[in-house]
């Protein structure tokens, strides 16, 4: 009996129903309380800081020997920043922080970061890329004039002849609005100082806790031995969690400098104001069709608002570099030119969030495929049709190879479960009625389960990718897999133990999979891009397999057969065609105390593997019905349908929560969610009051329809599901709300479309129509 | 040092007597002083209900409300929901339906729809998606809570859960 395909209640819940989670604030009881105090202008120059005397205050001076974090992308049109812990001498954006204060509790804290007093000679700051682009701007970092950080450039030979060749261009300004990944736990760490050793155990709200232990050990000039980093339960992270920020690097030296327990625990405004951001892009696009709709080429200037540092480890590349190499997408580009640019600006460090660029890059995509089949004439899924990705292996523009995908069959899926047909009939009596429902397609590539290849392709210079698990049967019969994955909600540990299982014919509440210690796991890249169920799950299926040979051999000398013969199932090892079998946990016991009569296996069961696969590629459409009130500009979601492929599922009940959060936080950004920078570089969305995330109220039922095209691409036939969801609601949303105001002739071309928006895109159309 | 009040604080149903500030809020006092962590802070300022409580039976955001404010009221936490290792059947319907994902907005939800169903045991579905609407979740997208929320609400019903709670 096999437990992949079964939706398996999570082993991670009963402990996180009762309350006994441990998340990093719980682990702060007894520690010394930790506050920044941050800047609040956006640019300027530090004259001097105050600090009240005989407290607990550092400002950069104190912090001798600790470098600025300095991501580093082996790009010739990469330029490096540094950011400084504290900041010193000069301020870059609103937020920042100046000094740090420790006190006994978090309200003492607080009352003394009041009294610390930073004099900065306030400057004009920039906060926008256009005014960061502009002729003559102030360069945000003095070595970079022009503000651009990042710059790639791509421009196929035959890009020219198709536009001059083109029955129709469609050309798009399209942009998207900062946001925030917005975890309902903010980040926060203890640093526990242990004074035997003299070591720091940092407990910390992150997704990448190997990585963060090189990148303090790097910037505090220590022995990576000196530090253990635990990710404890984690509150969701979606990309959020990955960087190594200032705070964590300010606790640890704290922690040794102090000889003491710190804590820090953000609050949700320090999570707006200084936490990583992301999707403040700009999009210019055009896209050369012939007459028959078929897509000839795109030409693409593109741009994302980096903030004013680069995130490590993956560098203020991200955005950009994904922009430039996925614009194309699912559809066949013949000729490809792109320019991709990061700009620095004096706001909040871009970084990475659900979807990287791909929510506007499937929007970009998407708005095309509807604009050229309304000026060609030729039905929205035709056009599709025609340029949908279709023979595999296919190499886009960029020379990224897809793997087998379900694209134009999710398509007709979709199609089919909203039905289309009945909708349009719908929608005119609706019409007439005076009701504007519109309904949208989204039909996209996500990228999933990239090892190394990818990442060096990008010029990394830290290059993440594989996995390596250390998995052992103990000698009780249980198994312990120790992954460098860090899952933050997923449910991974429940979805590996089922493929552990059906390796080691043992059921999964006897298989315990430990995460998120750097002193208990193999050194590994954590949880982010999708990867963790196809590059963790393939190294346990690898390292349980192993497992697996050596109680196989066990068993064969214990039962006199011969391995082929001994099958691992129900928690016996049976011989094949006989009645005979023993319990595995008996065989495990052999394995460790009689290995002298093993001695072609040698002792115990214990295996490592590494995993470090090419990619592979998932595949969805999203359908939606809308209705907008043209009065108030309010958009209700009437149905909202997913077609997903994700090749194999493991576990279908997690594959379909990730994608109802994806959607939902997709909804987010096509409708509500910004945040916002007055001119001068001040964030006015500080709170939950003012950021708006979705609530049950706006969130549809979401209805999932899986397709599973197994592909080669990865061992357990999985692909990666993590962002989906995100990346292609926003598109269908947009779409659908196009649809819906057809009669009004209206381009919607910035997210968030809230209803201040839409009401002034009604007003200026019906002024239009009667001027 | 700011002066400090003794109070005490019936919680799940034992008494724990505190010495706090008069700014402490019940969630720190909960959390901090009583060692009850498994009400979580998502914004500290009312909106995302991850704090969630009942106090007097009445769903409660612990950090709006003074510890001092509580002083001898019955406070029940996410801790005091099941009976021993036996899962309330919100909580079971929670895990059976994949409920939560990161289990941070989880505590919230559990005691609102406990608070909510005890003082009505008849909602819809409808009466209770509004009032499950002021909590928070980044996670789940919604739909499994509800799910888990209506279907504890069918079983709550048909066995109402002992009066001795
Ligand atoms: S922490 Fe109380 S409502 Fe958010
Ligand atoms: S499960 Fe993570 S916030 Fe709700």
């Amino acid at each position: 009996m096999s437990w992949i395909g079964r939706s398996l209640p999570r082993l991670e819940d009963p402990s996180l129903l009762m309350g006994r989670g441990r998340y990093v604030a719980d682990l702060a009881r007894g520690a010394a309380s930790v506050k920044f105090v941050r800047s609040p202008v956006a640019a300027g120059r530090i004259l001097s800081i105050d600090v009240p005397d005989g407290e607990l205050v550092f400002t950069a001076a104190d912090l001798d020997g600790v470098k600025p974090i300095c991501p580093i992308l082996h790009r010739p049109d990469y330029i490096a920043v540094e950011q400084p812990i504290l900041a010193k001498d000069r301020v870059m954006f609103c937020g920042q922080a100046l000094a740090v204060v420790v006190a006994e509790d978090q309200g003492l804290a607080e009352d003394l970061a009041e009294e610390v007093y930073a004099d900065i000679d306030a400057e004009d700051a920039i906060v926008d890329m256009e005014a960061a682009l502009a002729e003559g701007a102030v360069a945000v970092h003095a070595h970079a004039p022009g503000n651009v950080l990042v710059e790639g450039v791509l421009r196929s030979p035959g890009l020219d002849a198709a536009f001059a060749d083109a029955a129709e261009i469609v050309t798009l300004d399209l942009r998207s609005g900062r946001q925030s990944a917005m975890p309902l736990e903010g980040r926060g760490g203890v640093a526990q100082y242990d004074r035997i050793s003299g070591r720091v155990t940092l407990y910390a709200s992150v997704q990448m806790p190997h990585m963060l232990r090189t990148g303090l050990a790097d910037v505090l000039q220590i022995p990576e031995a000196d530090l253990r980093v635990v990710a404890p339960d984690v509150g969701g992270g979606f990309g959020q969690k990955m960087s190594l920020f200032p705070e964590y690097v300010a606790l640890v030296w704290l922690a040794r400098k102090l000889e003491r327990d710190v804590a820090w625990i953000e609050d949700r405004r320090e999570n707006f104001l200084a936490s990583s951001h992301s999707r403040d892009q700009s999009f210019h696009v055009r896209g050369a069709f012939a007459k028959d709709g078929t897509l000839l080429g795109i030409d693409a200037d593109l741009k994302s608002n980096v903030g004013a540092f680069s995130c490590y480890p993956v560098t203020c590349g991200v955005e950009p570099l994904m922009a430039l190499a996925e614009l194309p997408g699912p559809y066949k580009v013949p000729e490809y030119g792109v320019r991709s640019r990061g700009v620095t600006t004096n706001t909040g460090m871009m970084a990475p969030y659900r979807g990287v660029s791909r929510p506007m890059l499937t929007l970009t995509m998407e708005r095309m495929m509807d604009v050229a089949a309304r000026r060609l004439g030729i039905d929205p899924i035709e056009i599709r049709r025609r340029n949908l990705i279709d023979s595999f292996p296919h190499r886009s523009p960029t020379g990224l190879v897809y793997d087998e995908g379900s694209y134009k069959e999710a398509m007709d899926r979709a199609v089919a479960a909203i039905d289309l047909t009945g909708f349009r009939a719908r929608q005119k009596e609706a019409r007439a009625a005076g009701r504007y429902l519109g309904i949208g397609f989204s039909v996209f590539s996500e990228r999933t389960g990239y090892g190394t290849p990818a990442y060096a392709a990008r010029g990394m210079n830290i290059v993440p990718g594989y996995e390596i698990v250390s998995c052992a049967m103990d000698p009780s019969g249980f198994v312990e897999a120790r992954i460098g994955s860090s899952p933050h909600g997923q449910g991974l540990k429940t979805a590996l133990a089922q493929l552990i299982a059906d390796e080691l014919g043992v059921e999964p509440g006897k298989i315990k999979v430990f995460s998120g210690d750097t002193d208990a796991t193999p050194y590994g890249w954590g949880t982010f891009a999708s990867r963790s169920m196809v590059i963790a799950g393939g190294a346990c299926k690898l390292a349980a397999g192993k497992v697996a040979t050596r109680l196989r051999s066990v068993a064969a000398v214990m039962m006199q057969a011969s391995e082929d013969h001994i099958v691992l199932e129900d928690g016996l090892a049976r011989v094949t065609g006989t009645n005979q079998s023993l319990p595995i946990p008996e065989v495990a016991r052999a394995a460790y105390h009689q290995s002298h009569r093993f001695p072609q296996s040698g002792p115990g069961l214990i295996e490592n593997a590494t995993y470090d696969p090419g990619g592979t590629f998932s595949n969805a459409c999203h359908a939606c019905i809308v209705e907008v009130d043209i009065e108030t500009g309010g958009v209700k979601i009437e149905r909202f349908i997913v077609a997903e492929d994700a090749g194999l599922l493991i576990n279908p009940m997690i594959v379909d929560g990730q994608i109802h959060g994806g959607v939902a936080q997709g909804i987010a950004n096509a409708l509500f969610e910004e945040l916002i920078y007055d001119e001068t570089g001040n964030l006015l969305t500080v709170s939950l009051a003012d950021y708006l995330p979705p609530t049950m109220a706006e969130v549809p039922t979401i209805e999932i329809e899986h397709l599973e095209t197994v592909s080669d691409a990865t061992i357990t036939k999985a692909k990666g599901v993590g962002e989906g969801g995100a990346i292609g609601a926003p598109a269908a949303i947009i779409n659908a709300m196009v649809d819906a105001l057809s009669p009004f002739g209206i381009e919607i071309v910035r997210m968030p479309a809230t209803p201040q928006y839409i009401r002034k895109l009604i007003r200026e159309a019906e002024r239009d129509a009667h001027g | 040092m700011a002066n400090k009040h003794v109070i005490t604080l019936i919680v799940n149903g034992k008494d724990y007597t505190l010495s706090v500030e008069a700014r402490r809020t019940l969630a720190d006092a909960l959390r901090d002083d009583c060692g009850l962590t498994g009400t979580h802070l998502g914004c500290e300022h009312g909106v995302c209900g991850a704090c969630t409580v009942l106090v007097d039976d009445k769903p409660v955001r612990s950090c709006l409300m003074f510890a001092v404010q509580a002083e001898g009221c019955s406070v029940r936490t996410v801790e005091g929901l099941a009976k021993g290792d036996a899962l309330h059947l919100l909580q079971k319907a929670f895990w059976e339906n994949h409920g939560l994902q990161c289990g941070f907005c989880t505590p919230g939800f559990l005691m609102l729809a406990a608070g909510a169903l005890e003082a009505d045991p008849d909602l819809s579905e409808e009466e209770i998606r509004d009032i499950l609407s002021s909590n928070l979740c980044r996670c789940t997208g919604y739909q499994n809570i509800i799910k888990s929320v209506c279907l504890a609400a069918n079983e709550m019903r048909a066995c109402p859960p002992s009066a001795d709670r």
